[in-house]
């Protein structure tokens, strides 16, 4: 039977983010050139909430944009049918710009494979960088992240769910152990 | 979502939530027409032929924009230039291009059906981009688009399509996408052009435009279709324009927020008068340029997954 056990409560969640956006700031020497991109649709809250925090800390707002990178997958022939495609919102240039790109999971590093092609295609960024809130191993391409919540050992077909609420009191994360893989839709 | 056809023949055979979902997927491609790059990866390695045997310049340049933006390889094939000339078949000249393996065909035709019969004969997914008097799908759907996009919404508006209705494949994919969505639909025109039982399909018949005038959303004028033989059923386009143009001193009489719309192309001084064409209530480009963008989300969820290619 799979058990689900939760990693992370809300009060975890919420330190991490904070944490990870010192680090943005950090490592930008402050928010000059910054610009946050989170990948639909388990990045989009996170990238949000790194904004606003980031904000609050520097005193200077970052642009924050949402991607969705359906149409960059590399498995998009393996599917039974097409899936959903949502709508991509950057609504600045990512010439010359530092971009952080924000995710929920990082798990084989497909998705931000897609994300950075889609980034380049809007432009040419002066570097991207990667910050995640989970990264759970198990890469199939050489990615890793540049910012990271919680390093998460977990077997390959486990499932790890975000839930991130928009008032973020019941925000968790939960491991479900040896799940069958995930199906593909 | 799945939708339950392989083939997109008409409006007719698509329920409300698959209309819906086109549309939401129209509206997440849009995007890429604006940026500096205009292309992504999605249907790499796939091949659409557009089979026109007829003319057409913004369909078949649509059709094609949308599929290059895509990164699929478009092939453009034109009856004038075709084996149809040496006299080969419609359904030979279809499975030939079938061996040759496309994804999916975009076929434009002067008969009506010729779409569905091509859709029995081979296996590959086909969209129809406009068979005579039948349905002209596509041009449906970016009327649907332009329409919410404008209103946000479609139900409860009130449509009059005006004109040709007789020999119009738009009015046909209009009165069936604007009545499952939820609008109330009257078709206009000379009583020569309303074919009999029209209102079976759920619209409103009209013979005269003007008292409609004022409690209308959007004004759908179709083109008069010389090429179909349109001018033998009224005395004359200068009598024609008189009851059923439209002009800035009819204009008055409408909706300080109507849209005018026309599938193209105009028929200037006939169905509007230029300064209603170019003037702040035509949406005409805006529906030329959400083309673009529905028929990228028909070729993406047309032309790929599993499904499509086991099938």
């Amino acid at each position: 039977m799979a058990g689900k056990r939760k990693v992370m409560d809300s009060e975890e969640i919420r330190r991490a983010l904070l944490r990870v956006a010192h680090e943005i700031v950090e490592r930008n020497k402050g928010v000059k050139d910054l610009v946050l991109i989170g990948i639909r649709r388990g990045g989009e809250q996170i990238a949000s909430r790194l904004a606003k925090i980031i904000q609050e800390i520097e005193g200077r707002s970052v642009p924050c944009g949402f991607m969705d990178v359906t149409m960059y997958r590399d498995d998009l022939y393996h599917m039974r049918h097409q899936p959903e495609v949502h709508q991509t919102q950057v609504n600045f240039a990512v010439e010359d710009k530092v971009v952080v790109l924000v995710d929920d999971v990082l798990f084989t590093g497909r998705t931000i494979r897609a994300a950075m092609d889609s980034v380049i295609d809007l432009g040419r960024p002066r570097e991207i960088q990667l910050a995640v809130l989970v990264d759970r191993g198990h890469r199939e391409f050489p990615i890793r992240a540049d910012f990271v919540g919680r390093n998460l050992p977990t077997a390959r077909t486990d499932l790890v769910n975000v839930v991130l609420e928009k008032d973020g009191k019941k925000d968790r994360v939960e491991l479900v152990e040896s799940a069958k893989p995930k199906e593909k839709v | 979502m799945k939708l339950s056809v392989k083939s997109l023949l008409g409006l007719r055979e698509l329920t409300r939530e698959e209309i819906e979902f086109i549309l939401e997927q129209a509206a997440s491609f849009k995007e890429i027409n604006y940026r500096p790059v205009k292309k992504v990866p999605t249907l790499r390695g796939k091949t659409i032929i557009n089979l026109f045997f007829e003319p057409s310049t913004r369909t078949k340049t649509s059709f094609e924009i949308a599929g290059k933006r895509l990164s699929a390889d478009v092939v453009n094939f034109s009856a004038s230039q075709s084996s149809l000339t040496k006299g080969e078949t419609l359904s030979d000249t279809a499975r030939n291009l079938e061996a040759m393996k496309p994804d999916l065909l975009v076929v434009r035709a002067q008969a009506s059906g010729v779409p569905e019969m091509l859709s029995r004969l081979v296996s590959t997914p086909l969209i129809n981009a406009g068979d005579g008097c039948h349905e002209h799908p596509t041009q449906g759907l970016l009327d649907l688009f332009t329409v919410r996009e404008r209103k946000q919404k479609i139900d409860g508006l009130k449509i009059a399509i005006v004109g040709d209705i007789r020999n119009s494949r738009v009015a046909r994919s209009d009165i069936y996408g604007f009545r499952k969505l939820g609008a109330e639909v009257t078709v206009v025109g000379p009583a020569t052009m309303i074919p009999p039982g029209i209102e079976e399909l759920g619209c409103k018949v009209a013979y005269h435009l003007e008292p409609l005038l004022p409690e209308m959303d959007v004004l759908m004028m179709l083109r008069i279709q010389l090429e179909r033989g349109s001018g033998k059923f009224f005395p004359g386009s200068r009598e024609y324009s008189k009851f059923f143009g439209l002009s800035l001193k009819k204009l008055e009489r409408a909706k300080a927020d109507v849209l005018i719309m026309h599938p193209g192309p105009v028929n200037r001084g006939v169905e509007l008068s230029p300064e209603v064409a170019d003037g702040p209530f035509s949406v005409i480009l805006d529906q030329v340029e959400n083309g673009v963008a529905v028929r990228m989300a028909l070729l993406y969820l047309f032309c790929g997954g599993m499904d499509a290619a086991s099938s």
